[in-house]
């Protein structure tokens, strides 16, 4: 593997590594800055926050789980250089030593990273800003003091990174395949079948951090500029599957603010700074968060193999757990959204509200005419082997009056619909009556009943 | 003026910048090994074999130990010996150490420590409290009972009665940086070994054990950790002592950090307890009798359960003056990880059941549940003690109470009457929302139960410059200790902080140490240290005063007044030095007062009482029980603060750990005994946004009236308990959906939340 970077200001060529050494791995371990702490290995934490910037701007990550060659030609800053070149305090750090931001000190590296690339990208919503970052000391409430603080001082000069400054090498050594475009990417993989996808790293990296794989031969596609594309026409809005679920979530909410809403609560900035949609749908779980909402939406999936190209309904894409209608060198090239009236609810029900993975995650497009249910797209995760739609349940709503008895007769049909598991996110019991709740939900805030307890103070 | 100042954590601007040293950040000769334990996959059974070759033939792979190649003591219990480092033959739990494995990089250990091929005989493990019940799997022979006067029979003669049973969960510590030891051979078998604890003397003893020398071979250091929460008070044991063997039989440095989901599986959590309670009360919810039965969940050794579940049991009055009461208390021995210290160290336990009890006997009665508490506090202290005299079912006189006051003003300063009756009428025009509200207590014994620790000691310096170093055997996890006691140092020689050296724990610098815990850090080593420092400024002083021929001198603003004489502290540093006047001096200091009998239930464990009050709003959905916490009120006593910044800090924090072990933190164990959430992905602490919108809060305006160090308060465990708020208030917004009383149990999750509505409405 060779790659290079700029790190806090410098140019660095990394060489002989594996195409998997986490950047967190190489900082601590090769490059002595051991400013950026490891927390949990799994990108839940945030200790291990680190600032990129490329065309696309400036954002945070983990480093905990992102492979050396994901950061090729990009530029990051470690908490080492969030601090000036002369050791000058960013205001971040000034403010959280005055508001007492800081206790044991573990967190807080990976919240001046956050909190100085939120007030770079003058980013006020630090409870998002910062929902990746796990502190067990402080309570948070300094910490959040800290970046109002913060908020009107100006961006020091030094955050301005240029990655444009490196000279990248298209040589990226063995076992890493970084392809330009998606037709080199299609033409490589069908003839490498059996080697790894790496988009945003955040499924892939876990298998390297906590199951310990080793893998081989990988391809990087997150950074193909063709897969990034967003496209919105009279009728589809359509997501290259490189599309990190950031950017995703951002597009997605000006048409279906509910989408946007889940999206806020998908992991955390730093997941869905890396994560892309082509992974959430690619990776086949049956907890992924996008699956439901774009099934609700009718939503077409592209797929590629070589020269071959086909188009399928996303809800046929998902056979069972852990089978989808993916052919050996195939990859997902796009997502397609039809544009219709939004009618979209997404429900995320988690123990925590804040980067957590969903118990169950109900969507839902009800249309109605002259108050009589026109049609109807129902879809869960967290209730079956896949991401799967309430047929049962839909059947029994299209052509009835939109009423909350309609809703309520509806809702025993849940159970023809799934027989979900227990597990430690919630029972089986739990997953059906919420799933029927959450129907319920939709009608009664159609009627204007207040029903979600983020919306009220005290 | 130092002692008093908001001054931010020592550390601050270190932390920052990335610049702070953990354990992990040292650096070490590349050299270096990196170890990793093989763990148990079945919770109870016998080894019956054990092939370990492949992990010896893997990538990277130095050594691998067993049992077997242990040559002195195999054992990194804190308390009776009953927990080997390395499983000899039988397991106990999934996730306990059986071999160890020597590598040369961490990642490399890690992929060999999964390659053994381990055969077990496994037997039905035991899990929870009624498996280990129905089998009599316990701790000690039988239940440990204390009473005060006759409960059962004020009981039966009450006019009221409630009973009930509550569950109330573990909690894991999520200390943010998980385990870690490192292991440096020193010249002539020597160990120096560089331990995340808050116990160094503990680890120089298992260490110094394990290697078969005296303690006075082995040295251990800490600058800090990242975080502790009585999660490094024995759980390190086994990382340090698995260095220093390693390190001894290969001559190399070893360092072991657990990857997360190691250490959430190998270490020990908050014990998880059940209470169950019976009382009698009259029509104003006076209580006139109450028993309790604990079962605490002490998993597979015995670790520190004993005290823990004291503590619990010595907290199952909390603020309230109970006639007569009965608490008996179980120690359940279960296939799960040996339980352990966590802040509050059973007194969070207790307290829950006491506070379930009090808002039983509110909806019992249909009164306002603050009315309830107030009816049963013990009376506030005034200048006359109250007579008779009120005593805790421990029998110890309460002598300092003052929560009366507090939570008259607190009740005042959050609204919580007219609160109270606006959510009422909220909750009447909401069909699916319905909020809650409740204020909740705190009184907190401080002191180690075991008295023998309550003892601390320090070792100043006052170099010939005037600058100072101050060690003492207190250990930094966050709380701000060593800031406050360089603020005690410096308010000693009236210089400023910036003169004061605060420098790593050392057991060659102070030996016999107690464990930083029990809240004790800065009472104990606060009074340590300034005992330290007085020495020195006497000496200097008498000095001065000879040497100037003055009748007094004081040490302010840098400066040192000797008679009509102002000269520099600096300046007399070097001048006592040049007359050989000895600035160096340790310092030591035992709590007094204290004596408990804990066979009889009977004594004065605690020096003093902390106390503090809450009030929580919280809005629950009864679709899908999820909640929020919308508003937290906070009056808290730290005494006369040593530093208000940092208290204020432990109350915040304290509050929001406290609120998250009864809301998300859930700890998920399968029938087989396996931890299933092993990682934050499954464990949910409170996250940013889980902190209350309206957050306020404030330190009650008084001093201690026990002479601590400069008359404050310890306040490193108390706001935890002032979570328990929290839970009351989602219980109370429960109780807003129907008749029945909401029975609810902790965690508080979403899911725990709908059930309980559900009940309450059928
Ligand atoms: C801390 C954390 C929190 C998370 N929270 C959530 C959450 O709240 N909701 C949620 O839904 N998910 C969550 N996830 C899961 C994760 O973010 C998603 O599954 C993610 O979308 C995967 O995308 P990626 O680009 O990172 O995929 P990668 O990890 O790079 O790849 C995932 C899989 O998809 C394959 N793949 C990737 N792209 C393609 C393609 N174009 N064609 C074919 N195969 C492909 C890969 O080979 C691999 O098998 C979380 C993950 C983490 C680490
Ligand atoms: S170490 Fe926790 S997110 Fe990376
Ligand atoms: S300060 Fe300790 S985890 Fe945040």
């Amino acid at each position: 593997m060779k790659v290079q970077f700029l790190l806090n200001g410098e140019t660095v060529h990394v060489e002989g590594q594996p195409a998997t050494r986490t950047l967190l791995d190489w900082l601590r371990e090769d490059r002595g800055l051991n400013g950026t702490k490891e927390g949990c290995n799994e990108g839940d934490c945030g200790a291990c926050t680190v600032m990129v910037t490329d065309e696309r701007g400036t954002r945070t990550v983990n480093a905990c789980i992102l492979f050396l060659p994901q950061i090729h030609g990009k530029a990051i800053r470690t908490v080492e250089g969030i601090s000036g070149p002369k050791g000058q305090p960013h205001p971040v750090q000034t403010h959280m030593i005055q508001k007492h931001a800081s206790q044991c000190g573990f967190c807080t590296p990976g919240f001046v990273v956050s909190m100085a690339v939120a007030h770079k990208n003058g980013r006020t919503d630090f409870d998002d800003q910062m929902a990746g970052n796990l502190c067990r000391c402080t309570g948070y409430a300094p910490i959040i003091r800290a970046a109002e603080a913060a908020a009107n001082d100006p961006v020091p000069d030094w955050m301005n990174d240029e990655p444009s400054d490196i000279k990248v090498s298209g040589d990226t050594g063995d076992q890493v395949f970084l392809p330009d475009t998606s037709d080199e990417f299609a033409d490589w993989y069908v003839n490498n079948p059996d080697a790894t996808i790496v988009a945003g790293a955040t499924d892939v990296g876990l298998w390297v951090t906590k199951r310990l794989d080793t893998l081989d031969s990988l391809a990087f596609i997150g950074g193909i500029p063709d897969l990034q594309e967003t496209h919105v026409s009279d009728d589809a809005i359509t997501f290259g599957a490189a599309v990190t679920v950031a950017r995703f979530g951002d597009l997605v909410a000006q048409h279906h603010p509910s989408f946007g809403e889940l999206i806020r609560r998908y992991g955390s900035t730093q997941v869905r700074n890396s994560a892309t949609i082509g992974g959430n749908i690619a990776n086949g779980s049956p907890i992924g968060d996008s699956p439901p909402a774009l099934i609700a939406l009718n939503a077409k999936l592209h797929l590629r193999r070589g020269d071959a190209r086909r188009v399928i309904a996303l809800e046929d894409f998902y056979i069972e757990y852990g089978k989808q209608d993916r052919e050996p060198g195939e990859f997902v090239q796009a997502i397609e959204i039809p544009r219709q009236p939004d009618r979209l609810k997404c429900y995320k029900l988690t123990k925590r509200f804040d980067q957590d993975i969903s118990a169950v995650c109900g969507c839902f497009v009800i249309s109605t005419e002259n108050g009589v249910v026109a049609d109807t797209r129902i879809a869960f995760g967290g209730m079956a082997g896949t991401p799967k739609r309430a047929t049962h349940v839909e059947d029994a709503l299209r052509g009835q009056n939109w009423s909350r008895k309609t809703v309520e007769d509806a809702c025993a049909l849940f159970n023809n619909d799934f027989s979900p598991l227990s597990d430690m996110r919630a029972s089986a019991e739990y997953r059906l009556q919420t799933a029927q709740n959450m129907l319920i939900r939709y009608v009664l805030e159609d009627q204007g009943v207040a029903t979600q307890v983020l919306e009220v103070s005290a | 003026m130092t002692v008093g100042t908001p001054l931010p954590h020592d550390a601050a601007a270190l932390h920052v910048t990335g610049q702070a040293r953990y354990v992990d950040d040292l650096p070490v000769p590349a050299n270096c090994l990196h170890l990793a334990f093989g763990l148990s996959t079945i919770a109870r059974g016998k080894i019956t074999g054990l092939d370990v070759s492949a992990v010896s033939a893997a990538d990277g792979v130095v050594a691998v130990l067993t049992e077997k190649d242990l040559p002195f003591e195999n054992d990194v219990s804190p308390s009776v010996h009953d927990e080997p480092l390395l499983a000899t033959g039988t397991v106990h739990y999934v996730g306990q150490p059986i071999f160890l494995v020597v590598a040369q990089s961490h990642l490399a250990a890690r992929k060999a420590a999964r390659l053994a091929t381990i055969e077990y005989a496994e037997e039905t493990p035991i899990v929870t409290i009624d498996q280990a019940l129905a089998a009599n799997s316990r701790f000690e022979d039988g239940p440990i009972v204390w009473s005060k006067g006759d409960a059962a029979d004020a009981i039966k003669n009450a006019a009221n009665r409630v009973q009930g049973s509550m569950e109330i969960g573990a909690q894991e510590h999520f200390y943010l940086e998980g385990q870690v030891a490192l292991a440096r051979p020193q010249e002539g078998g020597d160990m120096l070994v560089h331990s995340s604890s808050q116990h160094p003397t503990e680890i120089q003893h298992k260490v110094a054990h394990a290697l078969g020398c005296p303690m006075h071979a082995v040295r251990v250091e800490i600058r800090r950790m990242g975080g502790g929460f009585g999660g490094k008070e024995s759980q390190g044991n086994a990382l340090a002592v698995g260095c220093a063997i390693a390190a001894r039989q290969t001559g190399r440095p070893c360092k072991m950090r657990y990857d997360r989901d190691d250490d959430m599986t190998i270490t020990g959590k908050r014990h998880d307890f059940r209470i169950d309670y019976d009382v009698g009360f009259d029509k104003n919810g006076r209580v006139s009798g109450i028993e309790f039965t604990q079962y605490a969940r002490c998993g597979w050794a015995l670790d520190l359960s004993i005290p823990v579940a004291d503590r619990a049991m010595l907290h199952a009055d909390n603020a309230y003056d109970l006639p007569a009461a009965t608490i008996t208390s179980h120690r359940l021995k279960t296939n799960t990880q040996s339980a352990t210290a966590y802040r509050g160290f059973g007194g969070p336990q207790g307290m829950v059941g006491i506070e379930r009890v009090m808002d039983h006997i509110a909806h019992n009665l249909g009164l306002d549940p603050l009315e309830v508490r107030r009816t049963n506090f013990y009376r506030d202290m005034t200048e006359t003690p109250p007579t008779p005299a009120q005593t805790t079912p421990y029998h110890m006189e309460v002598e300092d109470f003052e929560l009366n006051a507090m939570v008259r003003e607190l009740a005042a300063s959050s609204d919580y009457q007219n609160r109270r009756k606006r959510i009422a009428e909220w909750n009447a025009g909401n069909e699916v929302l319905k909020k809650g509200i409740a204020l909740t207590p705190v009184k907190f014994g401080i002191s180690f139960t075991l008295t023998h620790l309550n003892q601390a000691g320090a070792l100043v310096h006052v170099y010939q410059d005037g600058s100072i170093q101050m060690n003492h055997g207190g250990t930094e996890m966050g709380q701000g200790l060593f800031q406050k006691v360089a603020q005690v140092a410096a308010h000693s020689f009236g210089v400023d902080t910036k003169l004061v050296k605060i420098t790593a724990t050392d057991t060659a610098k102070v030996p016999n140490t107690s464990a930083t815990a029990a809240s004790s850090g800065s009472d104990l080593n606060g009074m340590a240290v300034k005992a330290a420092c007085d020495t020195i400024r006497e000496r200097i002083s008498d000095f001065l005063m000879e040497y100037y021929q003055a009748d007094d001198v004081r040490f302010e603003g840098g400066q040192v007044h000797i008679g009509d004489k102002v000269i520099r502290f600096e300046e007399a540093a070097i001048l006592a030095y040049e007359n050989r006047i000895s600035l160096s001096a340790t310092g030591f200091y035992k709590t007094p007062k204290i004596e408990w009998n804990r066979v009889t239930g009977r004594g004065r464990p605690f020096y003093y009482f902390a106390y503090g009050a809450a009030v929580t709003e919280c809005v629950i959905d009864t679709l899908t029980g999820e909640n929020r916490i919308l508003r937290t009120d906070i009056l808290h006593d730290a005494g006369a603060s040593l530093n208000p910044a940092l208290d204020i800090g432990q109350i915040e924090g304290g509050f929001v750990q406290g609120a998250g072990w009864l809301t998300t933190e859930e700890l998920v164990w399968d029938a087989s005994g396996r931890l299933r959430t092993h990682a934050p992905s499954t464990y949910k602490i409170p996250a940013c946004s889980d902190r209350p919108d309206i957050f306020n809060v404030a330190l009650w305006d008084g001093k201690n009236r026990e002479d601590t160090i400069y008359r404050s308060k310890a306040v490193g465990e108390p706001p935890f308990m002032l979570g328990i708020s929290a839970h009351a208030a989602l219980s109370d917004a429960v109780a807003a959906c129907g008749a029945a009383y909401p029975n609810l149990n902790a965690p508080a999750t979403a899911e725990t939340i709908l059930h309980a509505v559900t009940a309450v409405r059928s």
